[in-house]
């Protein structure tokens, strides 16, 4: 906020009793007598204790305590990007759609990878609903705290709140990308089944995996500026390192090497839930997948938490 | 153990400035990595220590604040109490030291924390409410409350990027305004808004105070509203408490220690502000009759000074002008010189400046001092000099001090 000069001479003020007496002149308005609440005595107030290295805690205290804040943040990002309603979910569904004919031609017209029956085109985009939650939670995560700078700087919050709303965004594309999916399935005929009901596991997965690294890369684009070029750089690499284009199974070989990929799993996870019976889910690549993001979420906690108590000093 | 809102302790804050900038990019970080390696194998000395500049912004501050209390916080820029509201509503962590606190505390660094343009003024007020700390039920509670003073009314629902200046920060003020914290931390939001509105809200911060029993935590340049709204007030300067107790002693004794003991003030190195043309500049006053101590006269004495100034490139009607601003920060006079002689044209001036039989009611007054130019402002030094005023024999009788206003005029009274 600018602040402008002195307001001016003190005749605006003529109207305040000083510590002498709470009266304000009778012109003032009504509402300004809000109701009584009856003051705590200080003894049975909460007494908070600042001290450096001490955050620690009350830190999962106050981010309970600061759930709505959560939802606000989560419904406000939400809202500003669809806000202009047109575009807003116009650019949800016209990016996939792009991919998802890119990467048929490309994989399968061009490479020829064998589709196990399933229509390339439907193969593509059950692969591409994981990979775009995961990006786009990834990247909202990343830049999160460096676009959120002015409240950081001004207002206390765990600031963890902001990365995970973040994460809102890419859950409210995805609900959008299913429901435009789900007709095109089942134009190629395939119906969805009980497999569908484990969906939502892979979406956690999915997220947590979002978050783990999100979390990573949010601090580190907080202590280093250019950080946030490698970001794209990564989630380029792994659009292709991901089966977003290809089925696993078909490649015994790679297999276990691709699915040290937590997101490969999550992939395998959609497509097997939604495809109805066409693919099989890889054991070894869900438990591996498990442990990736356990150790992401962990470790990016631990480091989102050793510099967080900085961030306001350096952002 | 005593009842106190807040206890701060030996507080500290320590920035690196020097290793903070050198580190700012990964790049760097790993250039600075290789080289430490290097330097390693070289046995030759790491450069990283002496590379960082340590700068303390706080340096063991230690205050307490009772329940109910309204405290003021005063100091120029720099001095360290941005450093002390960020610490004490927690967005920053002190390098050293401890603060308790006890209560909900909001606080309100600057109005509308958090506003999003394109959300609608509703929206954002639920928003704001949520970041300040408020509940999504008291937000409701509140809600017609707070679209009610803010006069906003029929554009409820139009995003805020179309708003009004005022009515944004009308806005934004509202909604911090119906917070109902037991410690409320403000920094400079008063000075926003217009006249009227910034009555109404000085109006509801001392309705917090008073009515409310709240502890009051405020930053303002505005010396008026720290007398008229603090009990107390600690002054900040160079990151140390320099003064704590009694509101008004607190805004005298800041305005004193900004008083420069020098009988000659030097400006070459002085900021001056942006719309300054600077054409022609005041480089150097002089008080020419001090009595003990320079810048120190006595009621109703006079005041002799010394202008030099500095002309880079002709002005046209140019004139010198002094105004006179009390602790409190209101203009009390201003005189100004006769057309300058000269209208300049390179090289430096001296004028000699009386003013005399000065009834300013004793207390520290503000002189700012600068040259006028037909179009606009030359120079202009906010505070270029502080004029104490002392009390006198005749002062003393007649009861005239800093609670009777600023000027005393000759005066004489006798039964007809």
């Amino acid at each position: 906020m600018p602040v402008p000069q002195d307001p001016g001479p003190p005749e605006n003020l003529v109207f305040l009793k000083r510590s002498d007496g709470a009266k304000l002149s009778a012109d003032e308005p009504k509402f300004l007598a809000t109701q009584e609440k009856p003051l705590a005595s200080g003894e049975d107030l909460p007494e908070l204790v600042i001290e450096a290295g001490k955050s620690e805690a009350h830190y999962w205290r106050d981010l309970w305590r600061y759930r709505e804040l959560l939802g606000f943040l989560a419904w406000r990002d939400t809202k500003v990007r669809y806000k202009q309603a047109a575009l807003g979910v116009g650019w949800a569904v016209i990016q996939p759609a792009i991919q998802t004919a890119l990467l048929t031609f490309v994989f399968g017209k061009l490479a020829k990878m064998p589709s196990g029956g399933v229509p390339y085109p439907l193969l593509v985009l059950t692969g591409l609903l994981p990979w775009q939650l995961v990006s786009s939670a990834v990247t909202g995560a990343s830049n999160s705290l460096v676009s959120n700078t002015h409240l950081i700087s001004k207002v206390y919050f765990p600031r963890l709140l902001v990365p995970l709303s973040a994460l809102a965004v890419a859950l409210v594309d995805l609900g959008i990308l299913l429901l435009i999916s789900e007709p095109v399935a089942l134009a190629y005929g395939v119906w969805p089944n009980w497999r569908l009901v484990f969906l939502p596991l892979f979406i956690v997965g999915g997220l947590l995996m979002a978050l783990g690294a999100g979390l990573w890369m949010t601090a580190l684009t907080v202590k280093y500026r250019d950080f946030r070029f490698i970001v794209p750089f990564i989630l380029q690499t792994g659009l292709f390192v991901t089966p977003v284009g290809y089925r696993t199974d078909f490649l015994p070989n790679w297999r276990f090497a691709l699915s040290l990929n937590p997101v490969s799993a999550v992939v395998d996870g959609f497509r097997w839930s939604l495809l109805g019976g066409a693919t099989e889910l890889y054991l070894p690549g869900l438990v591996a997948a498990v442990f990736v993001t356990a150790a992401l979420c962990l470790s990016g906690t631990w480091y989102f938490r050793r510099t967080e108590r900085r961030f306001a000093d350096i952002i | 153990m005593a009842a106190f809102a807040i206890q701060a302790s030996g507080l500290s804050k320590r920035y690196e400035i020097g290793r903070a900038r050198s580190n700012d990019t990964l790049r760097d970080a790993l250039a600075h990595g290789v080289r430490g390696v290097w330097s390693r194998f070289n046995r030759s000395r790491r450069e990283s220590g002496a590379a960082s500049t340590e700068f303390w912004a706080l340096r063991d501050v230690s205050f307490e604040v009772s329940p109910g209390e309204v405290a003021g916080i005063i100091g120029r820029n720099g001095a360290g109490k941005s450093t002390l509201l960020k610490i004490l509503s927690r967005i920053t962590e002190p390098t050293h030291g401890r603060v308790a606190i006890r209560g909900r505390v909001a606080s309100l660094l600057e109005v509308g924390t958090g506003f999003h343009p394109e959300l609608s003024g509703r929206e954002n007020i639920l928003l704001n409410g949520a970041i300040l700390g408020m509940t999504r039920n008291e937000i409701r509670a509140k809600f017609d409350e707070i679209v009610a003073f803010a006069e906003i009314g029929a554009f409820l629902d139009t995003p805020v990027k179309r708003y009004s200046s005022g009515m944004y920060v009308r806005l934004a003020f509202s909604v911090a305004a119906h917070l109902e914290p037991e410690i409320f931390i403000v920094d400079e939001v008063l000075a926003v808004g217009d006249a009227a509105f910034q009555r109404k809200c000085l109006g509801k911060m001392n309705d917090v105070a008073q009515r409310h029993g709240r502890t009051v935590i405020l930053v303002t340049h505005n010396m008026d509203s720290i007398v008229r709204l603090c009990q107390t007030a600690l002054v900040l300067g160079g990151g140390r408490v320099q003064f704590k107790g009694r509101a008004e002693d607190a805004v005298g004794h800041y305005m004193k220690a900004e008083a420069d003991p020098s009988a000659t003030i030097d400006y070459s190195a002085r900021p001056r502000p942006d719309w300054a043309r600077r054409r022609h500049e005041v480089v150097r006053i002089s008080h020419l009759n001090p009595g003990e101590t320079p810048w120190r006269i006595p009621f109703a004495g006079s005041l002799e000074i010394q202008i030099e100034t500095q002309s880079r490139s002709p002005i046209a009607d140019g004139r010198i002008f002094l105004a006179i601003f009390s602790a409190t920060g209101a203009e009390v006079g201003a005189v100004q010189s006769l057309l300058l002689p000269r209208p300049g044209g390179g090289g430096g001036d001296r004028y000699r400046c009386r003013l005399e039989d000065i009834r300013l009611n004793p207390g520290v007054y503000a002189f700012t001092v600068g040259v006028r130019a037909d179009m606009g402002m030359e120079d202009h030094l906010e505070e270029a000099f502080h004029l104490e005023i002392l009390s006198t024999e005749e002062t003393r009788a007649a009861q005239i001090d800093a609670f009777s206003g600023y000027y005393a005029p000759r005066n004489s009274f006798s039964r007809e």
